[in-house]
């Protein structure tokens, strides 16, 4: 969008994060998505009197590697905090979560801007909490139901300040994060499950104004495209209502997709004073450096780190660089496979050509390729050595793909497919060809270079492919020579 | 010692020798709740069928020369316990018809260790009171004297206990709600180290202050319940990590070298002068067993209840917000709509001591208050803490009054709240510290007992149980028992 004349525009995300566990962040209950409802809460999920959370512990491992993806400082000893309110999804009656010493402090990641810059973006903490359950209006006429296999599900809260300056921005940010946490193997980044939600902070003020606006925050938008669209909404709004010389107030808005607008949620669900304070169930969480020191040395390069080395290390096109970099799976693929052919460009076209094409085709992801690393990097070496034409390499890719064959090698012997570099074999069959075309010889000897290409197409029409056409081509020329 | 007020030590050499068996002792207990429990009211629940089962299989296993520790042994708990399948109120209309679908980590292990459950014991309202004239249930009766109050919260165990309706029993103490009402039905009663027991299951009051703990006839049977109760549960991330150590084993060792610490601080005004005699010729039977009293300070214990009644009340408002009306307890009929359902499911099932709490605590949490109240009280906890630690590096022990008097009438304090919070200014701090305390029966005043309060160092629970065993060596007020025979 274009932000209005004479406006600036502060937008701040934030963005909870489903983090990629199997049970539950204080009880052992399952995570799994889609069960039926309340079977998956246990009475530690329920807020039965009497029963206590107890920390699982992976959740810790996954904060700390997302607080060292995005350089923030690891708070060495952090606490969970009780945020009260009343809603019949919150079983307790208060969220646990982190308030004022959360487990990660700072950090920034860096934005593509549409003008092919890049902008980087600080974030305010990351902190952990428990997700709430959900309330069903739509099922019973005047009743609400109540699931709560949600309630409990670990959640990573994470902050940016307000330096997102457009909706571009905004969603350009949010899929770096995305990215970020699917790389990381923090969350499974599923948005239709709802894995990822944001909460957008909006705010409009006028070019030469220092201080920020009055702010509304958009809860619970669940895609980029809502991401967008309510942003793009409540920019229009607030600059409307304050052209119209009316006052803005801070307020908490719901996003309605049908209507394209952000409408004030009712004041009783938003609670003003959560009255926050320590939770007195858990103890503070203290992690060592010899544990933040193991995450660290676990951790994968990161997408922007790895895009930068393909194009300048590999002289790859920033564009194919970013398209092996943006999935880990596909990176490691490659990076495992040029480990093998040490040739990257080649495969790198192998991979985004004819490997993604047929993944696309089948609808399956890298992991789950019939081709391996391995058998990838076999055909292709075989190439490059000329043991077989970049033709015949097309046909054993398929049979490596349909699983005719689990070797290229094996598969090329089998069928003879390797290319006839062999002079004595090619020398007599030249000569013959010469013989049977006198006038085209005698053309191309003449300089009709096209005829070049009727001769070479004679002699793998006649080996059936398998010579290799810069050999055949040379040894054409030597004869045409000697005429 | 007539059978139904024989300690626990004494009835487990019974059973094993099979002058009586555990069918004949449950059953004479269940005989007592059924005569004197209409007077007492000390039981909300009694499961006569249960326990009766559970005594016929003891039988069987005494009479194989198997079985735990506490086969055969009839006890009660305090209804703040959540038992499986058993109705657990916490006192509280609330909870009235809640039958938990789990157990008490502490319940489980007495239950594992051989103890029949004969009931569960009436209690304040979510254990918020110190006379036990909270409970949704009705007062229980001082089985002393009919018109007093036993103490409280653990009010009803303690009558239970002192009217022989049961062996020994469980109480929680929160501020003084084992140690109070033991001192006002003379027994002994032992609030350990934070984090000693497990709080799994245990309804919670306020969570960094809650501890449970036995409430005996002697120091020689606490010793002998905390070892069943006590241990690290992953299940309660606050329980302590720590070896339980033989406890009943280490009775006997001689006092002398000890040095016990008598505090300034717990002889203030308040402090019933027949009450403070008692307490005084208490110490002199330390002596006469060989320890030293050393004068102590503990300059910012005078605050604890200021503190208490800031950071108790906290926990508890955001404890008790699960009483929602929502998912079980009780609900009002035909609400209609949300905030309705929330506010005549909690007005109606809350008593008014309860209510108080939560608005205190709400509003010592609320924005622009937390500074003055919850944060200070917090810094103040600190302090009294500190004033402990100091003290320990020179006294093994801390002796003092438990109570300011002895068991006062029934509706005598229910209209004087600070009266009544004063009634835990000695045992308090304790709990703010997190540190093992313990009353036992020191005397008596006008027929009424006394208690002694002993406060140990972190996990010194054996200090504390061997001085209090032998002081019981050395005096017979703990076998002094009221007279309410059938």
């Amino acid at each position: 969008m274009t932000i209005p004349a004479g406006w600036q525009v502060d937008i701040g995300l934030e963005i909870h994060a489903q983090l990629k566990t199997t049970s539950k962040i204080f009880s052992g209950a399952s995570t799994q998505f889609g069960q039926l409802p309340n079977s998956q809460a246990s009475v530690i999920d329920l807020g039965m009197p009497g029963v206590l959370p107890a920390v699982n512990g992976v959740v810790f491992e996954k904060a700390v590697r997302f607080g060292l993806g995005v350089g923030g400082r690891i708070n060495r000893e952090s606490r969970f905090d009780r945020k009260n309110y009343f809603y019949p999804d919150l079983p307790k009656g208060y969220q646990i979560t982190q308030m004022d010493q959360p487990i990660v402090v700072g950090g920034s990641v860096t934005i593509d801007l549409p003008d092919g810059s890049t902008k980087l973006i600080a974030l305010t903490r990351a902190h952990l909490e428990e997700d709430a359950g959900k309330s069903i209006h739509d099922r019973k006429p005047n009743y609400t139901g109540i699931d709560l296999n949600r309630a409990g599900t670990p959640l990573l809260e994470i902050v940016s300040e307000p330096q997102l300056k457009s909706p571009e921005e905004a969603v350009s940010y949010a899929r770096v994060i995305h990215q970020l946490l699917t790389y990381l193997e923090i969350c499974d980044g599923n948005m239709a499950e709802g894995s990822l939600r944001f909460d957008a902070n909006v705010s409009v003020r006028r070019i030469n104004d220092e201080a920020l606006g009055v702010r509304s925050e958009i809860k619970n938008l669940n895609s980029f495209r809502f991401l967008d669209q309510a942003i793009n909404f409540e920019i229009s709004r607030q600059v409307e209502t304050l052209n119209a010389g009316e006052t803005l107030s801070q307020d908490t808005r719901l996003f309605d997709p049908d209507q394209l607008e952000t409408r004030p949620m009712r004041s009783k669900e938003t609670a003003t004073d959560y009255r926050y304070f320590p939770e007195p169930d858990l103890l503070p969480v203290v992690l060592s450096e010899r544990y933040i020191d193991e995450i660290n040395k676990e951790m994968p390069e990161l997408p922007q780190v790895r895009t930068q080395r393909y194009h300048s290390a590999f002289a790859l096109p920033l564009a194919d660089a970013q398209l092996l970099a943006q999935d880990r799976r596909l990176a490691d693929f490659f990076d495992e496979t040029v480990a093998k052919t040490q040739t990257p460009k080649t495969t790198a076209n192998w991979i985004k050509g004819d490997l993604l094409a047929r993944l696309n085709e089948a609808s399956l992801t890298i992991a789950e390729s019939p081709v391996t690393s391995e058998q990838l990097a076999e055909l292709i070496t075989m190439v490059d050595q000329d043991t077989i034409s970049g033709k015949i390499a097309k046909d054993v890719f398929g049979a490596l793909w349909e699983g005719r064959t689990t070797s290229a090698s094996a598969y090329v012997h089998e069928h003879q497919l390797e290319q006839v570099s062999d002079q004595s074999a090619l020398e007599p069959l030249i000569a013959s060809l010469l013989k049977e075309h006198p006038k085209q010889a005698d053309d191309l000897k003449a300089g009709k270079d096209k005829l070049m290409g009727f001769f070479v197409g004679k002699v793998m029409q006649a080996t059936q492919g398998k010579a290799n056409p810069k050999q055949v081509n040379d040894l054409i020329r030597g004869k045409i020579d000697q005429r | 010692m007539t059978r139904p007020f024989s300690s626990l030590s004494q009835l487990q050499s019974q059973l094993k020798d099979r002058s009586i068996s555990a069918t004949e002792l449950t059953q004479l207990y269940l005989d007592r709740i059924e005569q004197l429990n209409p007077i007492l009211n000390c039981y909300i629940t009694v499961d006569e069928e249960h326990a009766l089962e559970r005594a016929r299989a003891a039988d069987q296993q005494l009479a194989r020369g198997s079985g735990g520790p506490l086969t055969g042994l009839p006890i009660s708990q305090k209804d703040i316990f959540c038992i499986k399948d058993t109705t657990t109120t916490a006192g509280s209309k609330m909870l009235a018809n809640f039958r938990p679908p789990y157990s008490a980590t502490c319940s489980t292990k007495l239950e594992q260790a051989g103890a029949i459950t004969l009931g569960k014991t009436n209690m304040d309202e979510f254990a918020m009171g110190s006379s036990n004239e909270t409970s949704f249930f009705g007062p229980v009766k001082n089985p002393w004297d009919l018109l007093r109050i036993p103490g409280g919260s653990s009010g009803g165990s303690a009558a239970a206990v002192a009217a022989g309706l049961c062996a020994a029993s469980t109480g929680t103490d929160t501020g003084g709600s084992i140690r109070q009402p033991a001192a006002m039905c003379g027994l002994t009663g032992l609030k350990p180290t934070y984090g000693r027991i497990s709080r799994w299951g245990m309804i919670a009051f306020a969570s960094s202050l809650d501890q449970a703990g036995p409430m005996t006839r002697t120091a020689q049977d606490a010793a002998l319940l905390l070892e069943h109760m006590a241990g690290y549960d992953p299940r309660d991330a606050t329980s302590l990590d720590e070896p339980i150590p033989k406890y009943s084993q280490e009775l006997s060792q001689p006092l002398s070298g000890l040095k016990i610490g008598v505090c300034r601080q717990f002889f203030s005004e308040g402090l019933d002068n027949a009450v403070e005699t008692v307490i005084r010729e208490a110490f002199k039977i330390f002596e006469q067993l060989g320890a030293t009293l050393v004068d102590i300070e503990l300059p910012n214990t005078p605050l604890s209840v200021s503190a208490y009644y800031v950071i108790a009340p906290a926990e508890c408002s955001a404890n008790l917000s699960r009483y929602d009306g929502v998912r079980f307890g009780h609900r009002c009929s035909d609400p209609k709509d949300l905030q309705d359902l929330y506010q005549r499911s909690r007005g109606e099932g809350f008593g008014n001591e309860v209510k108080k709490r939560i608005l205190v605590g709400t509003f010592a949490l609320s924005a622009g208050y937390y500074d003055a109240f919850y944060r200070r009280a917090q810094q103040v906890r600190r302090l009294i803490k500190n004033d402990f630690v100091e003290a320990f590096d020179h006294v093994d022990l801390i002796i003092g009054p438990t109570a300011p008097t002895p068991a006062f009438k029934i509706g005598e304090k229910v209209d004087n709240p600070v009266d009544m919070y004063l009634q835990d200014i000695f045992t308090i701090s304790a709990n703010l510290a997190g540190l093992p305390a313990m009353s036992i029966p020191a005397g008596q005043v006008e027929g009424l007992p006394v208690g002694l309060q002993l406060i140990g160092n972190y996990l010194q629970e054996g200090t504390l149980l061997r001085a209090g065993h032998q002081f019981q060596q050395a005096t017979d007020w703990h076998q002094l028992t009221p007279d309410i025979e059938l």
